[in-house]
């Protein structure tokens, strides 16, 4: 089991791609990469979760985390590529109607 | 008492790089017993959820012990117990000294985990928490159909 994070750099934003499972072994990793990106003034982080084969509470509390220090230094979250399993641990949370989940666009 | 079952138990380090192990074997388990896709998935949450508030509570305290799993394996339903306390259990005996939740109990280590027991009780059909030596979670996830509410969950989705 193991996880891969790949994040790619841009003027004012960061697309951050994880593959993988995030659980109570990962999901410290998904932390240490993710979160100070969160730091950032006025960020626009972008995570596409399309490989993350299973996650659970652990991988929540992670992204609530980003999240919140995200929107504490005026940035932006968004994930996308969530599976119908990811969506609904984000639905079943309430989350789903906090965090951005659903976004499209593509970016190279 | 005498329905017949068969019964499955593992026990692992106190680490979080072992829950994903127990993950794998619940799978084979719950596709042996023919659960579907959606119903494993739901399992294997709640079963990572459970050993997770295992694998933490420790780690708080400390504590470089094990985590039992165990797996009763019934003709309409599938029971997992996870407990932190390292024993293995007399399954029989163990699940007669299991209370209903209240939600007033002080479960701290849960407590803690709010979501992720939020989660175990959202997944699964009975839950069950005992705290006595160390916590011990008992849930319970019915075959499709062997419940008709389990269905009327089903139409209304």
């Amino acid at each position: 089991m193991n996880i891969k994070i790949d994040v790619i750099e841009n003027d004012h934003s960061v697309e951050a791609k994880v593959s993988g499972e995030i659980d109570v072994y990962t999901a410290p990793k998904v932390r240490e990469t993710l979160f100070p990106i969160s730091e950032r003034e006025g960020i626009t982080l972008r995570v596409d979760l399309t490989d993350v084969s299973y996650m659970d509470s652990t991988g929540l509390g992670v992204f609530v985390g980003i999240f919140k220090n995200i929107r504490a230094h005026n940035g932006t979250f968004q994930l996308r590529g969530l599976s119908d399993r990811l969506k609904r641990l984000f639905e079943i949370t309430g989350l789903a109607d906090i965090i951005d989940i659903n976004c499209q666009n593509e970016v190279e | 008492m005498n329905e017949p079952y068969d019964y499955i138990e593992m026990k692992i380090p106190s680490k979080p790089e072992f829950v994903g192990v127990i993950r794998l074997t619940l799978s084979g388990i719950a596709s042996r017993m023919g659960f579907t896709y959606d119903e494993i998935e739901d399992l294997k949450i709640a079963t990572s959820e459970a050993c997770t508030n295992a694998v933490q509570h420790a780690y708080k305290s400390n504590d470089n012990g094990e985590v039992v799993i165990g797996f009763g394996l019934f003709k309409d339903r599938l029971e997992v117990m996870v407990s932190d306390n390292g024993q293995s259990f007399d399954f029989q005996s163990a699940k007669e000294g299991i209370g209903p939740y209240n939600p007033n109990d002080s479960v701290e280590i849960l407590r803690e985990g709010g979501l992720g027991l939020y989660l175990i009780e959202t997944l699964m059909d009975e839950v069950r928490i005992h705290q006595n030596v160390g916590v011990t979670v008992m849930m319970t996830k019915y075959l499709e159909g062997e419940r008709v509410e389990m269905d009327a969950k089903k139409i209304s989705t």
